[in-house]
């Protein structure tokens, strides 16, 4: 029961997210929900980035790469994994956040209320790590977007 | 062994109900304004979000390491514009580099 509920909290960030692309995705509401499926950090990340509205065919292209990375690299990693060691050794962690370090930089550069959003983001998620479960500071965070209803 | 298939099985069922809710829940209308202005600024909150948890976190709370210098070495770089990949590259093997020596 732990384990579900800490698996759901990591994976509580998709709601949120989903809204982004709620008039983006096609078809009714049974096509919809699966379309959303296909939505992971990065792929939104890349798809939302752009002025104007959610690029669906963006998501859906950078996903499905990405599955057959992630699959693929799963299999090996349980038949080959012990050859490979520690990843961490290569430096490898630091990918994902470079990556999105990179387009928040681009973000950033777009605007003062991106940078209000961000920096309040920063205070809520630094403040929350020390305390809640893993999932938990990256959904609060989102609070920081609320600066939108501001002017 | 089947309590861990039960458990996958569950949290799958939620997860694509979390990833569903915005599309079926809103999809298809017209959303308001307030509601536009927060969804363009999700963007920079959860990527920042997704930043400093996985620069500055582990399993034991707040933490800084090699991994943080690689990361902050990448952000460096693309801050001074340099593209992506060479910038990325670059914090990675800093990192590596930095674990080699320690």
């Amino acid at each position: 029961m732990a384990a579900i509920i800490a698996a759901v909290l990591v994976n509580a960030r998709f709601a949120p997210l989903s809204v982004a692309l709620a008039s983006a995705v096609k078809g009714g509401r049974i096509r919809r929900a699966f379309e959303a499926q296909l939505n992971v950090d990065a792929s939104w990340a890349v798809a939302n980035r752009a002025e104007g509205p959610f690029d669906r065919e963006l998501m859906i292209g950078s996903t499905l790469p990405q599955l057959v990375a992630w699959v693929g690299g799963t299999i090996v990693g349980v038949f080959a994994g012990d050859a490979i060691g520690d990843p961490d050794r290569f430096g490898l962690d630091v990918i994902f956040p470079a990556f999105f370090l990179g387009l928040l930089i681009e973000e950033l550069r777009r605007g003062r209320a991106q940078v209000e959003a961000a920096a309040m983001a920063c205070v809520v998620a630094v403040a929350l790590i020390p305390f809640t479960p893993p999932g938990i500071p990256i959904i609060a965070s989102c609070l920081g977007a609320l600066v939108g209803l501001r002017r | 062994m089947t309590a861990v298939w039960v458990s996958i099985g569950v949290v799958a069922v939620i997860n694509f109900a979390i990833k569903a809710s915005g599309p079926v829940l809103l999809g298809g209308r017209e959303l308001p304004d307030e509601l536009l202005r927060i969804i363009a600024l999700l963007a920079p909150a959860i990527l920042t979000a997704l930043v400093v948890v996985g620069t500055f976190s582990d399993d034991n709370g707040l933490k800084t390491d090699e991994q943080t210098v690689g990361v902050a070495v990448a952000g460096v770089g693309m801050a001074a514009r340099m593209p992506m990949l060479p910038a990325t590259a670059l914090g990675t093997v800093t990192a590596a580099v930095l674990r080699l020596i320690d």
